[in-house]
């Protein structure tokens, strides 16, 4: 009883009380009678809302943790600080999910291991595997470092903000990997994937829309747990954040288009047809109106623009990612695929888990707050561990106070 | 290495190659009409008892096998590509990324196999001919080195230039098949998608993935060199201003000073 009124104190708590309930059911579903059972999948449709959505704009959406830790701890844009622990901590999450999202996905669930010890380094499969999985550890040791701060385990603490720079270095090269290897999945399918989508380019855009979807996702974050939480928005520097992302996005049109033109794809585009109409979908809300927000600064001033804008460009992204792993193939093909709405109940089940494991981190973990006030801690409760080793044996090992 | 060769001229419908396949595999009687997880081939009639046979076609150099991540999917020296279910994941990306859309999946049920066309692997590896070459009454599938059999295409196209195209197909798409075709040119464009590239497809990816080392050694150490320059420049600017670093440390990644 005390359970049912908690889920009924908050609109979004019913809402997420109502998904979580059908998406353990599709769970047993999936688990008890297979996919066919579960998902509109097909011999034609081997991959569907899962690969697309959970896997693809997962990867995508979790960007951001490398690309604001290489911007602050490689490239030392110290300004951004801010940002950089709720951008990890989202990719933790975010990883995790697709973790998870794959572990429906794949016909064999528990021998997602395989991939660790079978090798075949020809597979491009294989290496995002691989790559998940190594970057996934990676910010699992970022994200203890904030469980060790909070635990005051100060020496832990310690080794963990030294191992800051190595691991930021190996999140930049896993996820370069991995990101643009999303993309090169595709390159073993010319002729079966629409010529608007299939191109030599795939890894290079999937990797650069990464860096722009991964910035924006900043803006969003921040944007949201303000709100949620109360603080102010850190508005120049998701301003700045916004004028990055301008110049990312922007060059991923150059890109895209001048590939677009020079492979002649663009004459698909004439007459009009469900392809075309997802093209231009995926260009003009993903790139064209956020980067002519971004690119103002009367607009991205305005914190709501600001705000929309971002949003706009994850949408058309993860656009971009359905228009690869789906609608691509359905032009081809000739054929529709929808998801059933167990697959939806899953997909949301997992956005669900996600958001509520970010509001319980931002509630319980140091995740917005800046260096400086680490490192005084660190100093401080350094002094600390010193005095009560030094003059007491004795001591309480736990006393500290917080404000 | 061992192929089949398939013939559109010489073949009258009569489907003992689909009986054998299914007696040979163990598959139920239905569907026989389609390529599906209980049906490893089939004849598509495109009328004036005109028939083409769809099967796995063994490419060379297979796009299933590269993009397995477990190595699942087998190219054996032989000819035949193999499945081993005990490594296979179940990830799908074979299905996805098969030219000829062949790999089939085992939807309903909590154990899946991909399913396709093994060219009788328990009879071929030992020299033995395929089922369905062993069954056709008029030789419209014949089994053989993959060398012999395209002579033996080219020999039959150019005795009777009439009634089959000048091409046998398998011979280049894709880098080369294991099962080739021949027959009238209305029948071949039918059967097959007329852009495949005669490149391997796995050329493609592994256009990418060779050159993940030398990506990854060049990036990381860009990446460590371009910090050391910016610590090195932001500990002499420190030194040239005389500001004194806040915690009496000697870290520099601790002044707040924006390079931008």
């Amino acid at each position: 009883m005390k359970a049912l009124s908690w889920m009924l104190t908050h609109p979004w708590r019913v809402v997420g009380s109502v998904v979580m309930i059908l998406g353990l059911y599709s769970t047993w579903i999936r688990f008890t009678q297979g996919l066919g059972a579960t998902t509109n999948l097909s011999d034609d449709f081997p991959w569907g809302m899962w690969i697309a959505v959970d896997v693809m704009s997962g990867v995508m959406l979790a960007a951001g943790g490398f690309t604001v830790s290489a911007l602050v701890y490689i490239f030392q844009i110290k300004r951004w600080q801010p940002v950089a622990r709720p951008a990890v901590l989202t990719a933790f999450i975010g990883y995790v999910l697709v973790g998870g999202g794959v572990f429906f996905d794949i016909g064999h669930s528990f021998k997602i291991w395989h991939p660790l010890v079978m090798w075949n380094h020809h597979s491009v499969m294989w290496e995002v595997g691989w790559c998940v999985t190594l970057y996934t550890s990676v910010l699992a040791m970022e994200f203890l470092t904030f469980v060790f701060e909070k635990l005051e385990k100060v020496k832990l603490a310690r080794i963990f903000h030294h191992l800051t720079f190595p691991l930021t270095i190996a999140a930049v090269l896993l996820s370069m990997l991995h990101q643009s290897s999303l993309g090169s999945l595709f390159l073993l399918v010319p002729g079966r994937l629409d010529p608007l989508w299939y191109s030599r380019l795939l890894p290079f855009l999937f990797f650069i829309s990464a860096i722009g979807v991964g910035l924006t996702m900043t803006i969003v974050e921040s944007t949201l747990s303000a709100r949620a939480f109360g603080r102010c928005i850190e508005g120049p520097l998701l301003q700045s954040v916004g004028k990055v992302a301008a110049w990312v996005i922007g060059f991923y049109l150059i890109l895209r288009m001048g590939d677009v033109i020079a492979r002649g794809a663009y004459t698909e585009l004439w007459p009009v047809d469900r392809a075309a109409v997802f093209f231009l979908v995926e260009i003009v809300i993903g790139v064209i109106i956020p980067l002519i927000i971004f690119a103002y600064p009367s607009l991205r001033q305005n914190t709501r623009y600001l705000y929309h804008a971002a949003q706009l460009t994850v949408l058309g992204f993860v656009i971009n990612r359905l228009n690869v792993g789906i609608t691509g193939f359905e032009v081809i093909k000739g054929k529709i695929y929808t998801p059933s709405w167990m697959e939806v109940s899953i997909t949301l089940m997992m956005l669900t888990i996600g958001v509520t494991g970010f509001n319980l981190a931002c509630r319980y973990l140091p995740i917005f707050q800046t260096e400086a006030e680490d490192h005084e801690r660190l100093q401080s409760w350094s002094r600390w561990v010193k005095q009560i080793t030094t003059t007491s044996p004795h001591a309480p090992k736990t006393t500290k106070e917080r404000s | 290495m061992k192929a089949l060769l398939y013939d559109i001229n010489l073949c009258i419908g009569c489907e003992a190659c689909v009986d054998a396949c299914k007696e040979h595999n163990e598959l139920p009687e239905e569907p026989r009409d389609k390529l599906c997880a209980t049906n490893f081939t089939h004849l598509v009639d495109v009328g004036d008892d005109e028939f083409y046979r769809r099967i796995c076609m063994h490419c060379v150099d297979p796009a299933c096998v590269s993009a397995c991540p477990v190595g699942a999917l087998e190219k054996t020296p032989e000819g035949p590509v193999t499945y081993d279910y005990d490594k296979c994941i179940g990830c799908r990306y074979c299905m996805v990324a098969c030219p000829f859309s062949v790999p089939r999946y085992e939807w309903d049920t909590t154990t899946p196999h991909v399913r396709k066309c093994e060219m009788c692997k328990d009879l071929t590896l030992k020299g033995e001919q395929t089922a369905c070459a062993a069954a056709c009454p008029t030789g419209a599938t014949a089994f053989g080195e993959r060398e012999e059999l395209l002579a033996e295409a080219w020999k039959r196209i150019s005795a009777d230039p009439d009634s089959y195209a000048h091409h046998v197909f398998g011979e280049e798409e894709v880098g080369g098949t294991c099962v080739l075709m021949i027959g009238p040119k209305e029948v071949l464009d039918v059967a097959f998608d007329k852009d495949l590239p005669d490149e391997a497809l796995p050329e493609r990816t592994w256009a990418v993935m060779s050159r993940i080392p030398a990506a990854v050694g060049i990036v990381g150490v860009g990446l460590v060199g371009v910090n050391w320059i910016i610590r090195r420049r932001m500990a002499l600017a420190t030194e040239n201003t005389g500001m004194v670093n806040e915690h009496g440390t000697n870290e520099k990644n601790d002044h707040e000073e924006d390079l931008r």
